[in-house]
């Protein structure tokens, strides 16, 4: 069990307000993950649902109950930093097991629920070492059964990837999707990244200034950005955005992405010359400088040659284009 | 021997020469005290530098130091104020230091201000004004007014030190804690000064050693005989005619012994490092 809501929760340190009214709907079981370049107000959002940090107004709600003002260890949550956080003076086991003690949980009880959580994440071996001994990876799933231990209504994790390295991080990435299936638990994940935020999310919540941009399942977002800001953060790479008057077309800007903008060396709506190509071996990655629209990508599947300032033409699918108006957001 | 950049002969030369010049100069005085403390009278005025010989080699002063006077007493004096004061330097310098880093609320800065005033202003300035209240609340004469001075003298500096360490403590692990349901008191004793344990070492090393070497607030305060500390007790030796020198380098040999000791004690911690692995 454990459902979320948010009502118009806002957020000032001094005059500088960081969270401007954000209202947020998370279902039981959901996978939630907030995500939005530095400083968008994810970390702070995150740290408010957990009572880490006062709300200067609005309210949080766990399962319809008003926790705006509970101590974080009355809230039923469970928190993953980005640093681990481990106690370092506990070994495994005591470190998993400390908010159950805390909370007067019997002995065996505890016992078991550690036993249990450690096999999921097959940490047993580890149980009796404390946390210098164990390498980033190690410690990071420590941090992720300690929270696992508490059956905590809410799962929140900060930026729980971000210390790894990249194989450990798709691994670790794969692991948190595969409890998030056995536990069915509702999991509230901050990040900066979007792949991150597209592989794990049932629904992403996009931040930009302390707002919501956009909240929709991942390929809502993909293909049906509501505005500039969530159809240039999610895809990779980034959106190519073209200026509309220069290509006759209605709006302000007109989006598309690059693999739905065709290159040919004969002809095209947009000439211009390749500045630089990127071989990924899977897919190649050619950025193409034009006027008046500055530096674009194409991304093609496979492998492909060419030569770099050599002349080429762009032609976008007319289907697949995204317009917006002077302020960003999308004409529908 | 390998040579990296970073060891080059001539700068490993270089930097051992300053360190033992420093070390010599520094150790001098108290090299001087020590070996005229074992010598007699005579050899001391005769050749101050020269090591105690066969023909100068006296005890005379510690004898005089162990059997007049109360010199165990004097010890167990400095010993309590010392001790105590450090104590409560400790505790509570890391406390406020705790909650000034931690906490955000009304007046932290002017509070750190306040308190970051009493590095610049000597507390000697005051030493009228704290014998009068003193008086006026009959503490003359106790040791409990020698700790109440130095706890105050040793507090700002402490809270400033201590402070700038805690902003270093990861705010991820003080959380986890709180997640956890630890009170904000298990989180500082148990996750917090765990972690800042060397920069305590430093500042009881800096607090330590200036109250046990002070002579002028137990002059003043604690003169009686009853709770006399070790500096003020050396001085009955130094009179206006005449000084017995045997005794006064003889006590003032034995009163570096504890600092010493306590000094080790503390220095292991200092060496020993922070617990590594709570946090990347």
């Amino acid at each position: 069990m454990g459902s979320l809501t948010l009502n118009n929760l806002t957020k000032s340190f001094g005059k500088t307000e960081v969270i401007k009214g954000v209202d947020l709907e998370v279902r039981d079981g959901e996978f939630c993950v907030f995500v939005g370049p530095s400083g968008c107000g994810k970390s702070t959002l995150l740290r408010m649902i957990a009572g880490l940090e006062d709300v200067s107004s609005g309210d949080v709600m766990i399962d319809a109950a008003r926790v705006t003002q509970l101590p974080p260890s009355k809230r039923e949550i469970a928190m993953v930093f980005q640093s681990y956080a481990l106690y370092p003076h506990l070994k495994v086991r005591d470190n998993m097991g400390l908010a159950m003690k805390r909370a007067g949980a019997s002995k065996p009880q505890v016992e078991a629920a550690v036993d249990e959580a450690a096999r999921m994440l097959s940490l047993e071996p580890l149980l009796d070492r404390r946390p210098a001994e164990l390498s980033g990876g190690q410690r990071q799933r420590v941090a992720i059964g300690r929270a696992i231990v508490r059956r905590p209504k809410l799962f929140l994790f900060d930026e729980p990837l971000s210390n790894l390295d990249a194989a450990l991080r798709v691994a670790t990435r794969i692991e948190i999707a595969r409890l998030h299936h056995e536990l069915k638990a509702t999991m509230i994940y901050v990040t900066h990244d979007q792949v991150e935020a597209m592989t794990l999310a049932d629904r992403i919540v996009v931040l930009d200034g302390g707002r919501v941009a956009q909240v929709g399942a991942p390929m809502e977002l993909y293909n049906d950005p509501a505005n500039t800001f969530v159809a240039g953060f999610i895809g990779s790479p980034q959106m190519n955005f073209l200026k509309a008057g220069a290509i006759g077309l209605q709006g302000e800007t007109v989006g598309i992405r690059p693999e739905h903008l065709e290159i040919s060396k004969e002809t095209g709506e947009i000439p211009g010359t390749i500045s630089h190509i990127e071989h990924l071996g899977g897919e190649t990655n050619i950025y193409i400088h034009t006027e008046p629209h500055g530096l674009l990508t194409v991304r093609l599947f496979g492998e492909h040659h060419f030569e770099i300032d050599a002349p080429v033409y762009l032609t976008p699918d007319p289907a697949r284009r995204f317009h917006f108006d002077a302020a960003g957001d999308r004409m529908r | 021997m390998a040579m990296s950049a970073r060891s080059s002969l001539p700068r490993t030369v270089a930097v051992h020469v300053a360190l033992i010049t420093y070390t010599l100069i520094a150790l001098f005085p108290v090299f001087v005290i020590v070996i005229n403390s074992m010598k007699s009278r005579k050899a001391i005025f005769r050749e101050p530098l020269a090591l105690p010989g066969p023909g100068t080699f006296d005890l005379v002063g510690f004898q005089t130091v162990l059997s007049q006077g109360n010199f165990p007493l004097y010890f167990g004096n400095s010993l309590i104020v010392t001790v105590a004061s450090l104590a409560i330097v400790l505790v509570f310098g890391a406390m406020a230091a705790f909650a000034l880093s931690e906490y955000r609320w009304r007046g932290n800065l002017l509070m750190g201000l306040y308190l970051a005033i009493g590095i610049m202003i000597p507390i000697r300035l005051g030493t009228v004004a704290i014998l009068k209240g003193m008086a006026a609340v009959g503490l003359t004469n106790t040791l409990t007014s020698l700790v109440l001075v130095y706890s105050a003298q040793g507090l700002p500096l402490a809270i400033f030190i201590l402070s700038e360490f805690m902003r270093t403590v990861s705010d991820d692990l003080k959380n986890a804690g709180r997640i956890d349901g630890l009170s904000e008191y298990r989180i500082f004793f148990t996750l917090v000064v765990p972690l800042i344990r060397p920069a305590m070492a430093t500042v009881a090393v800096f607090t330590m050693i200036p109250i046990w070497n002070d002579l002028w607030f137990p002059l003043i305060l604690a003169p009686s005989e009853a709770t006399k500390t070790v500096t003020l007790g050396a001085q009955t030796f130094i009179g206006q005619y005449v000084t017995n020198w045997n005794a006064v380098l003889a006590s003032l040999s034995l009163a570096i012994l504890p600092v010493l000791v306590l000094y080790l004690v503390f220095s292991r911690q200092l060496i020993r490092g922070i617990t590594s692995g709570a946090v990347k």
